[in-house]
């Protein structure tokens, strides 16, 4: 399979079929807590997607140049971290300095998703399948993008359910964690497009 | 072996470095926004540091707005009019900013960053907020789960406000919060005694306040609190008023009935205070006592739930329906209710359907 065949299989496998929050139930914590309001719940994907591609390629430089060389890939868990949560900080930093808009609409979730296990779960992925630096990428952004899609239907479906009546019990997260799986049940539909490949 | 372990300690610090490094750096070039001017009111012009948001630089001017979560954005008590220098509101902050107080340029000042001049407008009544030194000198159980704690002021040593205004209690950091916390109680004693105030406050679970309040808090420890805030105060005039209360809700209550009886206030007024049952009363002696001084006053006590054992001839039931059955018409009376929000929603559609308008209808709700 040419290269090119590979990245595209790599992303679209990430968005969909391995889809991060609704397969490796990663990154929950803000799925459930931002995904009230489509509008902020496109702020929070787009975030997400920026954040995940830039850090998944960053960090496959630094565990290829640096911790592999150094014989301390067992350090990746530590390392991979603050280099994350310092590559948010700056980008937070430098987006509120030069744009209001953007970061109006995108620098104010950046502090959110620092600790976001999905992506730490993104940059762990890509190592332990011994990914190139352009497989990283495309993992990286595949995996965003499958992020950002599956909050935003499930933001979608809340608005809508703003005034469904729903059993007391199961108001807030309750209710929403069954739609997520129903939703996970629905993208296990993606398997069958991929296997049929090697 | 030794070897390695170097190594691997070395490469950690190396990169925790170079990535401080970067954050300082960013920190000083890219989020230093230098020496800025906030014009408050369009009269007095403070000279602050840049970077910081504007609740914590007006702090440090010592100008307090009133905040219960401490700048996270979640209670959306901070509000103020910024007319100049900030831009649009965050999504962060429209949650809590109603179109109109939008179209005012009402900012939650806690996510407003001091990033160049800034123009605010704030109620004048904040500039005599002052944060206060004290000590406990009393603690004294008022139920089960309430509390009464009378606070000596030492510096400044005496506080000026109005009945039914709150403070705010500075929680230090302890088992349950890494940062002072502060949240908001309404003072119970009368505004004539200056040198101490008493506060009451009930136990939440796994409330930051109430258990350092419950559980920590001893007699002699020192207390930070600031204040007086809120616009909850007896309104002139001669209309019949109805207090309505629950729980830890009787304190700005009590602070305004003591209030009326120093300054010889007779207007007629009822007050019904809610309960689950006789255990969960207090105050009981002071409320009849209030009964005789005051001979227009009457205090309503109400069970919703009595146990077996309670010897209870009084009212029964929630305290929206023991306000329904006692109230024929409101219309020409005057409300002022303090307790949990669900209590005063409920309250207030039994008196809007007994006559009364809204605008007369006062309340404090617990945040």
């Amino acid at each position: 399979m040419p290269e090119s065949m590979n990245l595209f299989a790599v992303f679209f496998s990430a968005v969909f079929t391995g889809n991060i929050l609704l397969t490796n139930y990663l990154g929950m914590c803000s799925f459930l807590g931002a995904s009230r309001e489509v509008k902020t719940a496109l702020g929070l994907g787009t975030a997400v997607v920026f954040v995940m591609a830039a850090t998944g390629a960053l960090n496959w430089l630094i565990y290829c140049l640096v911790l592999v060389p150094l014989d301390l890939v067992y350090l990746r868990f530590i390392v991979f971290i603050v280099v994350i949560a310092a590559f948010v900080q700056v980008v937070e930093m430098i987006i509120e300095r030069t744009s209001e808009r953007l970061h109006a609409a995108l620098g104010i979730f950046l502090p959110l998703i620092t600790v976001n296990c999905a992506i730490m779960g993104a940059s762990l992925f890509m190592v332990i399948r011994n990914y190139g630096l352009g497989e990283a990428f495309a993992y990286g952004t595949g995996s965003g993008l499958g992020w950002a899609l599956a909050i935003l239907a499930m933001a979608g479906i809340r608005q809508k359910m703003a005034k469904a009546r729903v059993p007391r019990g199961l108001e807030g997260a309750g209710i929403t964690l069954i739609i997520a799986g129903i939703m996970a049940l629905a993208f296990v539909g993606f398997n069958g497009m991929l296997s049929a490949g090697p | 072996m030794l070897m390695a372990f170097l190594i691997a300690v070395g490469v950690v610090c190396a990169i925790n470095t170079a990535l401080a490094l970067l954050m300082v750096a960013a920190e000083a070039f890219i989020a230093d926004y230098g020496a800025c001017t906030i014009t408050v009111n369009g009269e007095r012009k403070l000279a602050v540091e840049g970077g910081q948001s504007l609740l914590s630089t007006l702090k440090a001017e010592r100008i307090f707005i009133p905040s219960a979560c401490g700048g996270r954005g979640s209670c959306g008590l901070c509000k103020c009019r910024v007319t100049g220098g900030a831009g649009n509101p965050l999504p962060t902050e429209e949650p809590w900013l109603s179109a109109e107080e939008k179209a005012q340029g009402v900012r939650l000042s806690c996510q407003v960053r001091v990033k160049g001049d800034l123009a605010i407008v704030i109620p004048a009544e904040l500039f005599n907020v002052v944060q206060y030194t004290t000590r406990v000198t009393a603690i004294r159980d008022l139920t089960h789960d309430i509390r009464e704690l009378r606070l000596r002021l030492l510096e400044p040593a005496a506080i000026r406000f109005a009945a039914g205004q709150f403070i705010q209690f500075e929680v230090p950091p302890y088992d349950l919060t890494d940062e002072p916390v502060y949240r908001a109680y309404s003072v119970a004693s009368p505004p004539s005694v200056r040198g101490e105030i008493e506060l009451e406050i009930r136990y939440v679970p796994e409330g930051i306040c109430t258990t350092y309040v419950h559980r920590h808090l001893k007699v002699g420890d020192a207390v930070t609190i600031n204040g007086p805030y809120g616009d909850f105060r007896l309104r002139d005039g001669e209309r019949e008023i109805i207090f309505i209360a629950g729980g830890s809700g009787m304190a700005p209550i009590k602070s305004i009935l003591y209030d009326m009886r120093e300054k010889g206030i007779r207007r007629k007024a009822t007050y019904f205070f809610g309960a689950k049952a006789l255990r969960d009363l207090f105050l009981l002696d002071e409320m009849r006592a209030m009964e005789k001084a005051l001979p227009a006053f009457r205090f309503v006590p109400a069970l919703s739930a009595p146990e077996a054992a309670d010897d209870w001839s009084g009212e029964r039931g929630l305290i929206t329906e023991v306000v329904g059955r006692r109230v024929p018409d409101a219309s020409a009376m005057e409300a002022y209710l303090c307790g949990s929000p669900l209590m005063i929603d409920a309250c207030i559609e039994v008196l809007k359907r007994k006559g009364l308008a809204e605008d007369r209808i006062f309340y404090d709700k617990f945040a």
